[in-house]
């Protein structure tokens, strides 16, 4: 257990690292997701609500996401580094959890930017909404992480991972937008930690036949 | 007799499908009373059978995925895709009947207040994902892999997408339209049990016809690799 | 060491191997030759564990730790240090006195003055030796190598000759070449494709 949580820690360790040199994927991330929300602005009749504005928060998010984990695997296939870490003796559900963890790293990130910048554009974002989000979060780098090695082997990666993404999403979205707007928000939070309970199991027990070739 | 329906499973099947297509149909229209919907309920007769294989169909497909990834067989793979393009199929049904009940019964062509429709809206976006996700790989293990793993993921969404959609009912107020579930009496249900039964032996006809064709490809193929 | 019975690989509708049968006892040395193309780098790949067969059966007696893998990739992160790349497969592969062995090895492989630069600075020569460290880093009892000797000049040629021969003992090898001669000596197997 304590190999398997270092080598978690090794590989998350690498992509941190590696993003820290590249810096490519996260300020990417920061400036998608005010950009997408200024358009949102835009994209809001002046007579909507306030919570059709909390709905378009989950939007940027997801399509942040996305661009993140379109990231994820490309330096492993293009430069075929996976074979080096599918090589080692380290489990290989241990390389989704360390993926994940720095995808999530990559979206927190984001989202520390993204929610002051929602409360400044538009209205104030409460605990729940919070809640919301982390609990999203970690659904959000499971699956995603999972889909986006399965976008990466074959052709069309790029196109490819929104399209297997979205319909994933839709429960997150429904669970993250039930939190913020809702009068109580712990059933939609509860379903979240039901969604991420769930597929994460299943993520981290199918990620080994994702990667065998 | 026994060995006549070894040797001829699929006719048979395809047999009996279109007996209990028959049967389905001449109930549906001469039997079971009609509704005070009118004729426009006989669609329900339809829609929830066509619904239900569907999901078998996905059922199955994942099913037969996790023959794939678990005991390694050989040919789950086809099994599994050729299960799930039924499903698809079936689903679009799914979708169209649907349609055509909310045309019928409330006059719009799309309605988000119907669970079940909105249900098959997502998976049918998950599942045509399916296909790009497996048309942009090389048949192989990895391949077969993918794919077993994406229609598991899949039978799970199932669950997980239904409980979303009676979450977002909380939130999206739906148009109140008046909808009752059909009261089955007698007559009603036994049509409802010949019309499941129909489509369920019209879908394992299918699959069975469509793994025919496919299988019997994959021998040429391998038949003319030998040769070349 | 290694037995394989009419193995093959095919990637979609090519059929890149089969019905390779081998037999290559501990301590052998099989030296695989042939054309681009042929098939050797499916077969080394499929030996070291990326690849699974596709058809035919294949057994490796040796657990994964054990296996060292050098392919056409360096399999190296641009971004980090050679110090780096070396310590995180150090770690990996959880070699014992890790510091001291990638100091070792670099040294060995004349990288030490570059350890603190990043992987993309590295000449096409000098990722491969990175590469061949990487790959002895965890003191294999398998080299399966594919292709060392390219994109080695004289003196990386040279470091690389005195390491198989120091090891040659110690170790199980498969390995794919187009130059044959300069190995020939060590071989015990030799197998053809094309």
């Amino acid at each position: 257990m304590n190999a398997y949580l270092a080598d978690v820690a090794v590989l998350a360790r690498k992509d941190l690292r590696l993003e820290l040199r590249a810096r490519s994927t996260v300020p990417a991330m920061l400036l998608f997701v005010v950009a997408a929300l200024v358009v949102f602005h835009f994209a809001l009749p002046s007579d909507s609500s306030e919570l059709a504005a909390n709905g378009m928060l989950w939007v940027a998010i997801v399509f942040t996401a996305l661009l993140g984990l379109t990231r994820a695997f490309v330096a492993e296939r293009e430069q075929r580094l996976i074979d080096g870490l599918l090589l080692a003796p380290c489990d290989r559900s241990a390389i989704w959890l360390a993926k994940t963890l720095s995808v999530l790293g990559f979206l927190v990130i984001a989202e520390v930017i993204a929610l002051p910048a929602f409360a400044l554009f538009f209205s104030g974002i409460d605990g729940a909404t919070v809640a919301g989000v982390a609990l999203a979060d970690l659904g959000i780098c499971a699956v995603g992480t999972v889909l986006a090695a399965m976008a990466v082997a074959g052709r069309a990666r790029e196109l490819l991972l929104p399209l297997l993404f979205l319909p994933l999403a839709i429960p997150i979205v429904v669970g993250g937008v039930g939190a913020s707007v809702a009068g109580e928000p712990a059933r939609y939070l509860g379903f979240l930690a039901l969604y991420d309970a769930v597929f994460a199991i299943i993520s981290w027990a199918s990620f080994e036949y994702v990667v065998t070739e | 007799m026994s060995t006549w329906l070894r040797n001829n499973q699929v006719p048979a099947l395809a047999g009996l499908a279109a007996a209990l297509l028959c049967a389905a149909i001449a109930l549906i229209f001469f039997y079971a009373p009609v509704d005070e919907d009118g004729l426009n309920q006989k669609i329900f007769y339809f829609h929830v059978p066509i619904a239900f294989t569907a999901y078998a169909c996905f059922g199955w497909g994942a099913w037969k995925g996790l023959l794939v990834l678990w005991k390694g067989r050989p040919g789950a793979d086809l099994e599994s895709y050729v299960a799930i393009h039924q499903g698809v199929i079936f689903g679009a049904m799914t979708l169209i009947t649907g349609s055509l009940w909310a045309k019928f019964r409330w006059g719009v062509w799309w309605t988000w207040s119907e669970r079940q429709l909105v249900l098959f809206l997502v998976l049918f976006l998950f599942y045509s994902a399916y296909f790009m996700l497996r048309y942009s790989l090389e048949p192989g293990p990895q391949r077969e892999n993918l794919c077993a793993v994406y229609a598991l993921f899949g039978v799970v969404l199932i669950p997980i997408s239904l409980l979303a959609i009676r979450l977002a009912e909380n939130y999206i107020h739906p148009v109140a339209f008046n909808k009752h579930g059909p009261q089955m009496a007698t007559s009603q249900f036994a049509t409802f049990m010949v019309a499941l039964a129909a489509m369920v032996a019209l879908a394992g006809a299918l699959y069975r016809v469509e793994l025919l064709g496919k299988r019997l490809d994959a021998r040429l193929r391998e038949l003319r690799e030998l040769l070349a | 060491m290694i037995a394989a019975r009419g193995l093959g690989r095919r990637f979609g509708e090519k059929r890149v191997l089969d019905g390779v049968d081998l037999d290559l006892p501990r301590g052998g040395f099989l030296l695989v030759t042939g054309p681009n193309g042929s098939g050797k780098t499916t077969l080394l790949r499929l030996v070291a564990g990326l690849l699974v067969p596709t058809a035919g059966e294949l057994r490796v007696d040796a657990p994964r730790e054990r296996v060292g893998f050098l392919g056409h990739e360096p399999l190296v992160y641009r971004e980090l240090t050679a110090l780096e790349n070396l310590d995180l497969y150090g770690r990996l592969y959880r070699v014992a006195e890790r510091r001291e062995r990638i100091g070792m090895l670099l040294e060995r492989f004349g990288l030490w003055e570059a350890r603190n630069r990043r992987a993309e600075t590295f000449s096409r020569g000098m990722l491969q030796r990175l590469a061949l460290c990487r790959t002895l880093l965890h003191d294999p009892e398998l080299l399966v190598l594919d292709e060392p000797f390219s994109a080695l000049d004289e003196e990386g040629a040279a470091l690389l000759d005195r390491e198989l021969a120091e090891l040659r003992p110690q170790a199980t090898f498969v390995v794919s070449t187009h130059d044959p001669e300069r190995v020939a000596a060590l071989a015990s197997d030799r197998l053809a494709f094309g």
